[in-house]
């Protein structure tokens, strides 16, 4: 237990309050996000909104459904790139393709994907390795303008250009330039990636599965989150998943010291790629 | 401030021992801590520029040279006394309140991620005075902001002396910034933080 009255847990005090009043008020549930990246973006929200205190800020959100609309963005950090880690993809080529090619047919299931780079990334490799055919991707996110751009598949060239030097040390069998065209000083993916592509709003806090996976994605989401609702999530996936399906999580993620870990076995730890186990 | 005034003893030691640092900083931080051992009372928490590439190997390097054990900063992973953390490269490191640390991919600040701003500024709020924060040598002028933020909850600042940095551009902007941190070289910062383990080597 904490003493109460002690000045510097004011602050903590109003984020927890803020918290309970957009879930009570619009049914957006942020409670069980890491504190440590929310207090942050509560620090920047706040000095943006030109509120005296956060609890200014949350009468105001209580009384203007406007106002915390512009509010939510801060509780999506949608930062992401192109083959961000090129090992992950290495990885994915080397290890899963090949189980991969033992489906007729299969679902990939990217949550969290943000604007959507990872889900092109995905699919140019599954492209050049000639199973993209075989592929139903769905996309999903909390993030509706995240989602759109994902869903244009336009991006700038600078993000491109990043993209090119991780694709090429991923193993990339061609040249990223094979997969875009440049055009109005932007590129536009290649349009046989997108029509593979669903891109959703899903809500990884509170939505149930959608169906049954052969792979699921979701690298640098759980980060957000607490222990509760890593393992609600994780559990979320296990349901989600066909045995011998895997499941991808972000660089610094692991599913060691969660409640799921038994049913998995490890396909590549430097990678967290994770294979659900086939009951016996 | 001088070797007397360090607020900590053995009995009394730190919350957490944070250092940041950039381009010539692996030197003078191997010097700094290669006085400790697994006894020393505090977590350390190494904040340090490195190539995306390099992710891993910080760790590695040190957990070989150091007597106590180092590793980098998986999500949730708790900040335990006698141990080195290493911020990983290309994530942004914080803090819980209940003392397990956390990372987050957002936008580099001032060019950084990880960012020492960052994870200073968080650890003020969280550890508070309890703290010590050393800013060593970089050539780019992050850690300035954080450092006042130490000072500013009461905690102990302190920066290589910016005659013994091979860059000394870092621990100058802080001196600039106006934080009133105690300019030391390394092998000093060592010989205080080695202070604080003295009869605890058995405990
Ligand atoms: C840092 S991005 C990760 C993007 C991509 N997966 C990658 O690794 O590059 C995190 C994403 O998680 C999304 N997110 C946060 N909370 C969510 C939730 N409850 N349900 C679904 N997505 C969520 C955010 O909107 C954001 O787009």
């Amino acid at each position: 237990m904490h003493e109460p009255g002690r000045e510097g847990d004011v602050w903590n005090i109003e984020v927890g309050l803020l918290l309970e009043a957009i879930y009570q008020r619009y049914g957006y549930d942020f409670r069980d996000y890491a504190r440590a990246s929310v207090e942050r973006r509560m620090g920047q929200l706040l000095q943006d909104s030109r509120c005296a205190n956060l609890s200014e800020v949350t009468a105001r959100l209580l009384r203007e459904p406007e106002f915390f609309h512009n509010l939510v963005p801060y509780f999506s950090v949608s930062v992401t790139s192109l083959f961000r880690d090129p090992f992950f993809y290495q990885a994915i080529r080397e290890k899963v393709v090949p189980l991969l090619r033992t489906w007729p047919y299969f679902k990939v299931w990217h949550a969290g994907c943000a604007t959507g780079e990872e889900v092109y990334s995905v699919g140019i490799l599954l492209k050049e390795e000639g199973l993209l055919d075989r592929a139903t991707v769905y996309a999903t996110d909390i993030s509706q303008p995240a989602l759109d751009t994902g869903k244009s598949g336009i991006y700038p060239l600078e993000i491109i250009r990043k993209g090119s030097v991780n694709y090429n040390e991923s193993g990339g069998r061609g040249s990223l330039s094979d997969h875009y065209h440049a055009r109005y000083g932007a590129a536009a993916m290649d349009a046989e990636l997108s029509s593979r592509f669903t891109f959703a709003r899903h809500n990884l806090a509170m939505d149930t599965s959608f169906g049954e996976m052969q792979m699921i994605v979701c690298r640098n989401v759980l980060i957000y989150f607490n222990e509760e609702l890593q393992n609600a999530v994780l559990e979320l996936f296990l349901e989600s998943l066909d045995h011998g399906g895997f499941l991808c999580l972000g660089d610094k993620e692991t599913i060691a010291f969660s409640s799921v870990a038994e049913h998995f076995t490890v396909v590549d730890e430097k990678a967290r790629i994770y294979k659900k186990r086939v009951p016996r | 401030m001088t070797h007397a005034s360090f607020p900590f003893t053995a009995l009394n030691p730190p919350r957490a021992v944070l250092l940041g640092g950039s381009a010539g900083a692996s030197q003078p931080l191997r010097e700094i801590l290669s006085g400790l051992g697994p006894a020393f009372p505090a977590p350390v928490v190494v904040v340090q520029h490195i190539h995306e590439k390099a992710g891993g190997m910080l760790a590695a390097n040190l957990d070989e040279s150091l007597a106590l054990p180092a590793l980098e900063v998986l999500d949730k992973m708790p900040a335990r006394p006698g141990h080195v953390y290493v911020a990983p490269p290309d994530y942004h490191l914080l803090v819980e309140r209940r003392g397990t640390f956390a990372l987050s991919v957002e936008e580099p600040v001032r060019w950084s991620r990880p960012s020492i701003d960052v994870f200073f500024q968080r650890a003020a709020q969280v550890w508070g005075r309890e703290l010590v924060a050393i800013l060593l040598s970089g050539a780019n002028e992050d850690g300035a902001q954080g450092l006042a933020a130490v000072e500013q909850v009461g905690g102990t600042v302190i920066v290589q002396a910016p005659h013994s940095a091979q860059f000394p551009q870092m621990p100058m902007a802080a001196l600039e910034l106006g934080v009133g941190a105690a300019a030391l070289t390394p092998e000093h910062i060592g010989t205080l933080l080695a202070g604080l383990q003295e009869g605890r080597e058995h405990v």
